[in-house]
C-alpha cells in the first residue's frame, strides 16, 4: 500500500529532484561566468526524467539516484579566455528552471492534497 | 539536495567578486603613489577565477559524471609587469635626477571598468541566492 502511495508521488518528487540538481548547475555557470577556461554544463530535463522514471525502484538502496548525463553548451559568443558561459542565456535558464520547480512542486502538493482528502473523507 | 548548495555556490562568487572589487580599491587608491628614485612604485593588482568544487566530498567525487557543485574562488592576485608612468616634475620631492617622478602604471579607465563588472557579477550572485531562498522556503509549504 505505501508502496502504491510512494509510486504515486514519484514522477513529481523525481522531477524536483532533477530541478533542483539543474539548478545547482546553472548556478554553477552564472558565478563561473568570468572564470578562465570554464564551460558551461546542462543537462537534458526530458531524458534525464525518463531515465530516472523508467527505472523499478531499488528496494536496497532507495536513496540512491542516478546522475544526469551532463553535456557542455555550445556558446554562441565565446570569449578569448576560453569561458563559454552566456550570461543572459544561463540567467533565463536559471529562472525558468525555477519556475518549473514551483510548478512540480504545486503539482506535488496538490496531489498529496488529494491523497490527505481521500484519507480524511 | 541540492538547493542547498546553491549558497556556497553564490557564496563563494560573492567572495571572489569582493576580493576583486578589493584589489580594484587598492589599485584606484594608489594611482598617484608616487614612489622616491629607487624605491619600488605600487605596480597594479588583478585577480585571478578558477572554478572549484565547494565541498570536499565533491571533489573527491569528481571522476563521476554526476552534476558537480562549482564555485569559484580566486587561485591568485598578480601584479601588473607594465613600466610605471614616469611623469616630469622637478619641484616633487620624490623626482629623481632627470626631474621624473614614477607613479604606479594603474589604468583608471580598466579599473573602472573591472569595478563595474565585479559589481554586476556579484549582483546577479546575490539574485540567485535570493531565487534559491525562495524555493527553498516554498519547499518547506509543501503538504501544508
Amino acid at each position: 500500500m505505501i508502496d502504491k502511495l510512494s509510486e504515486h508521488l514519484r514522477f513529481n518528487s523525481e522531477a524536483l529532484r532533477l530541478r533542483s540538481t539543474r539548478q545547482q548547475l546553472l548556478a554553477s555557470n552564472v558565478v563561473n561566468a568570468e572564470t578562465p577556461r570554464y564551460q558551461a554544463q546542462d543537462f537534458d530535463f526530458a531524458r534525464a526524467l525518463n531515465e530516472a522514471t523508467a527505472r523499478p525502484v531499488s528496494n536496497s538502496n532507495p536513496g540512491r539516484h542516478l546522475a544526469p548525463a551532463l553535456y557542455e553548451r555550445v556558446s554562441y559568443q565565446p570569449s578569448l579566455d576560453g569561458n563559454s558561459v552566456d550570461l543572459d542565456a544561463e540567467r533565463a535558464h536559471f529562472a525558468d528552471n525555477a519556475l518549473r520547480y514551483e510548478a512540480a512542486l504545486r503539482i506535488l502538493n496538490m496531489q498529496l492534497k488529494t491523497l490527505l482528502s481521500a484519507i480524511q473523507g | 539536495m541540492s538547493l542547498f548548495k546553491i549558497f556556497s555556490i553564490a557564496g563563494s562568487g560573492m567572495a571572489a567578486q569582493s576580493q576583486r572589487l578589493n584589489t580594484v580599491a587598492s589599485n584606484l587608491a594608489n594611482v598617484d603613489s608616487a614612489a622616491g628614485p629607487d624605491s619600488k612604485v605600487y605596480s597594479a593588482r588583478q585577480v585571478v577565477f578558477q572554478s572549484a568544487a565547494v565541498d570536499a566530498s565533491d571533489s573527491r567525487a569528481s571522476g563521476g559524471n554526476g552534476a558537480r557543485a562549482l564555485g569559484v574562488r580566486v587561485a591568485a592576485v598578480t601584479t601588473s609587469s607594465a613600466p610605471p608612468r614616469r611623469v616630469h616634475d622637478p619641484r616633487h620631492p620624490m623626482a629623481d635626477k632627470e626631474g621624473y617622478v614614477s607613479l604606479p602604471n594603474v589604468s583608471v579607465v580598466d579599473e573602472m571598468v573591472n569595478m563595474i563588472a565585479a559589481s554586476r557579477a556579484y549582483q546577479n550572485n546575490v539574485e540567485v541566492m535570493n531565487t534559491a531562498k525562495t524555493m527553498l522556503a516554498k519547499t518547506l509549504t509543501l503538504g501544508s
